[in-house]
């Protein structure tokens, strides 16, 4: 058994008068301990979403409905009370959020920040506690941590700030991490050194990592396995080599073609997926990717498409895949899942009024940063 | 800070001296003067010039001006035209009264204000929430003379629980030490007194502070409502906190910010604002005595209290700065 068991899950959100939005719509993964795992999907996709449902941080509100599992380590999270959440929480999964200087508090110190999540969970105070929080601080590469314990977060800088939200995540040593895009908010050299310090912190705790990104380079140098999500589902998963090299989900092909190559020509144009996020087809109504998809055939619009399986462990959800070269095509399917969609549901994209990525959590990050547009 | 401490003192004198000479002219040019308001309709030219020439009002507006800056820095505000008396004396009397009513009513304001508006954000759109908004609403439109007379005629006349006049009761024969009731009863040990002082500012406080405590109320919901979406609320929860830790430390402290400016200028209006209720409570305060002042061209209380509001204004916004400082090191002063 795997140490986060993601079962068929959903997120919704009912709103008086108009159709329910399905932000999450079954998803299902698993990460085992030590293993780094990639959502991955530009914005809306949901992927966020499905992160703060495992953490049980979707801001509580009426018509938020949040069904199927989680199981981490037995436990069920999206069943469990408020308190045994918490108790949880911060001890054996922490998050590490997008922008650093909003998600840390403007007028607290940084070492009461870091101090407070080992008050909580290991029950360390005062000088102990002080102590250990600057050998976090250390651990992830702040110098002279004593003097940052004092110090404020608007008095630090962006990858600073961004190491010292690292180190309060690890400072229980979780099981599980989860880090929804923890580099988008950085500029590029302090990206890759955030980068090697999760990688790092992973390899040398055996913590199990679930990164969420959107962009594919980040992908590309972490993940072991990798998800992508569309309009709330997961259309392809794979390990990391066979997905780069072989993608089979028309969208997971597009990604992958739409990223700015060096070794391009200068005349050369670059390669969107046509069309934008917002046109797509309730699954009920057939695949949602059909209406930007090159590779569309009469199957794709009716019914959802059956989630295939392949001989090598790869899924993908489409009717009409990227060809391998050298295989008949159907001959890898080991085994189909067919897809429940419940009928009325609209995919989070397709509401006309633009809501936010998570109601109450401000709009949706810009479509201008995903890599294809 | 002691450095800010001073330089914003010092600034008090360009403050008071722009003041002044704006005030100076501003009182000058109004028609009628003391002498009419002494003499009413009956005098004659000759002796409103006379009494002109006493109060010194013939003279050129520039003497009269330096003999008023004289007085100024020996912190003499001369004498009132209407009592005889000088002017400090009778505001070292009645100030405090007005002080000790102004901060009953802004701990009252402050003191349901905050909890009230907190727990209004908190249960958003539930019963709480409309009954405070709602609530404040009315607190905000009621006007004080009128909530002061009800509660009077309730709480005083037909029920009496409180008293419904003064600032003490005269028969306890209270020892004065700096007019302040309810210091000088804790000061001297006379514990009654303290205790009936204080008895009698309950009805006034309460009326003064309906207005402050629904603009403090609906500020903080407000703030703790904006407070309670911010991402490090979210990384508080996320680190498994427990709620009350999450609410004291990341949202009420966060929240309280634009709540210390509203109660700083709050504080300065109703120091300046408590005729209405001090007249209904026969509250000897400061309020009254100016608005008789105003009726009675009495130029000198009408210069010192306006210069004493000022200097008040000054120190109120420095408090409300450096608590400011104390509740957000990105402005913290050096």
């Amino acid at each position: 058994m795997a140490l986060l068991e993601v079962d068929d899950l959903s997120v919704t959100f009912a709103r008086r008068g108009q159709r329910t939005v399905h932000a999450v719509d079954g998803v299902s993964f698993s990460v085992d301990a030590g293993e780094v795992v990639g959502l991955v999907g530009e914005s809306g996709c949901g992927k966020s979403v499905t992160s703060l449902a495992i953490m049980g941080l979707l801001p509580k509100q009426p018509g938020l409905r949040v069904g199927g599992k989680a199981v981490f380590d037995g436990t069920d999270l999206i069943q469990l009370d408020d308190r045994s959440r918490r108790d949880i929480r911060g001890r054996d999964v922490a998050m590490i959020f997008q922008d650093p200087l909003s998600s840390l508090n403007p007028v607290i110190p940084i070492g009461l920040q870091v101090t407070e999540v080992l008050a909580r969970h290991r029950g360390m105070k005062g000088e102990a506690a002080a102590k250990e929080a600057a050998d976090l601080l250390d651990r992830v590469g702040i110098p002279d941590p004593r003097r940052r314990l004092k110090e404020y977060p608007h008095q630090l800088s962006g990858g600073m700030r961004q190491r010292a939200l690292i180190a309060m995540a690890v400072a229980c040593q979780p099981r599980l991490l989860i880090a929804d895009e923890p580099t988008t908010a950085l500029d590029v050299t302090i990206q890759a050194q955030i980068l090697e310090l999760l990688k790092d912190l992973v390899r040398d705790s055996g913590t199990a990592l679930v990164m969420i990104t959107h962009d594919l380079g980040v992908v590309a140098g972490m993940c072991d396995t990798i998800n992508v999500l569309y309009a709330g589902r997961v259309v392809e998963t794979a390990t990391r080599r066979p997905l780069f090299r072989q993608p089979r989900h028309p969208y997971t092909e597009g990604l992958l073609a739409s990223v700015p190559r060096l070794d391009a020509g200068r005349g050369e144009r670059l390669n969107p997926i046509p069309g934008s996020v917002r046109d797509l087809l309730p699954w009920p109504d057939g695949c949602a990717f059909a209406p930007r998809c090159a590779r569309r055939v009469d199957d794709c619009v009716g019914e959802p498409p059956e989630l295939v399986i392949a001989h090598d462990g790869r899924g993908y959800r489409c009717v009409n895949p990227v060809p391998v070269p050298g295989l008949t095509p159907g001959a890898d399917v080991a085994a189909t899942v067919p897809t429940v969609a419940e009928p009325g549901a609209v995919p989070a994209q397709a509401e006309p009024a633009d809501p936010p990525a998570v109601p109450g959590f401000g709009p949706a990050a810009r479509e201008e940063e995903t890599p294809h547009e | 800070m002691f450095r800010f401490i001073v330089r914003r003192l010092l600034q008090l004198i360009p403050t008071l001296f722009g003041l002044s000479v704006l005030l100076f002219i501003w009182l000058h040019r109004l028609p009628g003067g003391p002498e009419t308001a002494i003499l009413g309709e009956r005098g004659t030219p000759e002796t409103r010039a006379a009494i002109r020439r006493n109060l010194g009002l013939d003279e050129p507006i520039l003497v009269q001006y330096a003999r008023f800056l004289r007085r100024m820095i020996r912190l003499d505000l001369g004498t009132s035209t209407g009592t005889k008396r000088a002017v400090t004396t009778e505001f070292l009397e009645r100030f405090p009264g007005t002080v000790e009513l102004t901060v009953m009513a802004m701990v009252l304001a402050v003191g349901l204000g905050i909890p009230l508006g907190y727990l209004a954000a908190r249960r958003r759109g539930r019963f709480l929430d409309h009954a405070s908004v709602g609530g404040s609403l009315i607190g905000i439109c009621i006007p004080v003379f009128f909530l002061a007379y009800v509660l009077k005629a309730i709480f005083a006349e037909n029920l009496g629980w409180f008293p419904s006049s003064g600032r003490q009761d005269p028969t306890i024969g209270a020892t004065r030490v700096t007019n302040f009731f309810v210091l000088d009863g804790i000061m001297t040990r006379e514990w009654d007194a303290a205790a009936d002082a204080l008895w009698h500012l309950v009805l006034p406080g309460i009326a003064l502070a309906s207005i402050p405590l629904a603009i403090i109320v609906r500020i903080t919901r407000a703030s703790v409502l904006e407070v309670l979406n911010e991402d490090f609320v979210r990384t508080a929860e996320a680190k498994g906190l427990t709620e009350r830790t999450v609410r004291r430390r990341h949202v009420l402290r966060n929240a309280m910010l634009p709540v210390a400016t509203s109660i700083g200028l709050q504080t300065g209006l109703l120091l300046s604002g408590a005729v209405l209720t001090e007249t209904v409570f026969a509250f000897s305060g400061i309020g009254a005595f100016v608005a008789e002042s105003i009726s009675q061209r009495d130029y000198p209380v009408l210069m010192g209290f306006i210069m004493i509001i000022a200097v008040v204004y000054v120190l109120v916004n420095l408090l409300v700065d450096l608590s400011y400082s104390v509740i957000d090191p990105r402005v913290r002063v050096r």
